[in-house]
């Protein structure tokens, strides 16, 4: 196992390694892709509860009278709508349409947005959102102040509560709260990649092993496991949740990615709007649908896809779903073949292997 | 951990020899790297394989890696409990989950470069 040196790491990687974890190069980041096995770190996280090191994600705090003004011209969603306390899901585009990344939007208050943003697309997104702020807003690129942990799982919630004396149970789904968590100053939200209920927590990376040990301490009981980036990978797969770089990236609009739900076209202008607008009168011409293998093989990331033997498009993500038992993916397919039912191949080392179309998402947890 | 009486590539495969027939499987450093093992593809009985060609893979929940033959010669046997039980390669990885067995063309392979008995490759992996 050889250590680059030249990678960046969290505050909690002599944590990982202790645990021994199998670490990886993740957009430049040394990151724990396993510990104990990806099959049952995803089982936890489906049954109990994981803790997931997500320290490398991003974050942009956007502030001042202009915030307002600034999220709702760089993003796709519509931030005048949150409330304070309220997170959603939004897209940065460019102006021909496709991704800068997705991220998510925190209303923290009139006058400040704190938004999640991709690790690897970090300071891109930045500069990106700096480039447009004619509103002298200030733009701060926080990263470096943030680690972040994941609690996910139906216990997630049991977990988190023996931690802070604020009152979780009354943060609904996509929202947040400041408070004291397992000591420290903590960014507490209800908000997760894994499909499950759970928490994402905002700390400082001085405080983060403080936080990571707290939370496997108090998640002991209900078998909490730490969880790598493979398990979180093959969560957001059966949730259909969008990857940057496999879903979505600069070639691909929301409306083709399923993801116009996150776009608010009749909230005045953003960058990418007159894209979209033309997009949708001209008609998509691809769009992303969910698929399963009917035949023996798994279909993965890359390997094109056959429609009566022509080709048709691409798998963006693709792999055993352990909880369904399946082999699934996502794929570009041609609009008019892009809804379920389609019979389809999946070409693997050249041979063209049966799946076919389904409804999406793969998995959703019993509310 | 790795058995005295096999044969290792650079590729991470084993081959076992009993008379003609050479028994092949991946070795446990290859399962631990690939972790949880969820399928299988091997060729059919009959076909022939070449040493250090690819004559199948073996899929993790993450990635897909080829399994590469250590020595020439016919297919006489696959073994089929793999198919509905890939997860046998984690556990077994030298005896149980074995994947193929060959006729071998070519005897003298086995003592020809690129071949590491059980000490080498331990040396090999840093075991």
């Amino acid at each position: 196992m050889s250590e680059n040196q030249s990678l960046k790491a969290t505050p909690l990687n002599a944590v990982h390694r202790q645990l021994g974890a199998r670490m990886v190069d993740f957009g430049g980041w040394d990151m724990p892709v396993q510990y104990r096995g990806i099959l049952e770190e995803h089982k936890a996280v489906r049954t109990a509860v994981g803790v997931f090191d997500v320290s490398h994600m991003g974050e942009i705090v956007v502030r001042g009278p202009g915030a307002l003004d600034l999220v709702n011209l760089v993003a796709t969603n519509d931030a005048a709508r949150l409330k304070a306390g309220q997170v959603h899901y939004s897209g940065l585009l460019y102006e021909h349409g496709g991704f800068v990344d997705d991220i998510l939007v925190h209303k923290v208050a009139d006058d400040e947005y704190f938004l999640c943003v991709n690790a690897s697309n970090q300071d891109k997104d930045y500069e990106h959102i700096v480039a447009h702020n004619r509103f002298a807003a200030t733009v701060e690129n926080a990263g470096a102040r943030y680690a972040q942990i994941a609690v996910q799982g139906p216990m997630a919630l049991a977990v988190c509560q023996k931690l802070t004396r604020s009152e979780l149970s009354p943060i609904r789904y996509y929202w947040f709260e400041d408070g004291v968590f397992a000591g420290v100053e903590a960014r507490m939200a209800r908000t997760g990649y894994t499909g499950e209920d759970g928490f994402e927590l905002y700390v400082k990376p001085s405080e983060a092993v403080t936080v990571w040990e707290a939370v496997l301490e108090a998640g002991a009981e209900f078998g909490i496991l730490p969880c790598g980036l493979g398990a979180r990978n093959t969560l957001r797969l059966e949730a259909k949740m969008a990857l940057y770089g496999h879903e979505i990236d600069a070639t691909i609009s929301p409306l083709e990615a399923d993801l116009a739900w996150m776009v608010k076209l009749d909230k005045g202008d953003f960058i990418g709007k007159e894209a979209l607008l033309k997009q949708r009168a001209e008609g998509l011409k691809r769009k992303l649908v969910g698929f399963e293998m009917r035949g023996r093989g798994i279909g993965r990331d890359g390997y094109e896809v056959n429609v009566n033997g022509q080709p048709a498009g691409w798998v963006t993500s693709g792999g055993p779903a352990p909880t369904l038992g399946k082999n699934i993916g996502l794929c570009y397919l041609p609009v008019d073949l892009a809804v379920p039912g389609t019979r389809i191949e999946v070409v693997i080392r050249g041979v063209g292997v049966e799946a076919e179309t389904v409804t999406t998402p793969f998995y959703k947890r019993a509310k | 951990m790795y058995p005295e009486n096999y044969k290792y590539t650079k590729e991470h495969e084993w081959v076992s020899v009993e008379g003609e027939t050479g028994t092949i499987g991946i070795t446990h450093h290859a399962q631990s790297e690939l972790g949880d093992i969820v399928y299988v593809d091997l060729p059919k009985i009959g076909s022939t394989v070449s040493q250090h060609q690819t004559f199948g893979s073996v899929e993790s929940v993450k990635a897909v890696s080829d399994i590469y033959s250590p020595v020439s010669g016919e297919v006489v046997a696959i073994n089929d409990s793999l198919s509905g039980a890939p997860e046998k390669l984690n556990a077994d990885p030298h005896g149980e989950a074995w994947l193929i067995r060959v006729k071998l063309s070519n005897a003298a392979e086995l003592s020809g470069e690129g071949m590491m008995s059980a000490a080498e490759y331990a040396q090999y992996v840093g075991a």
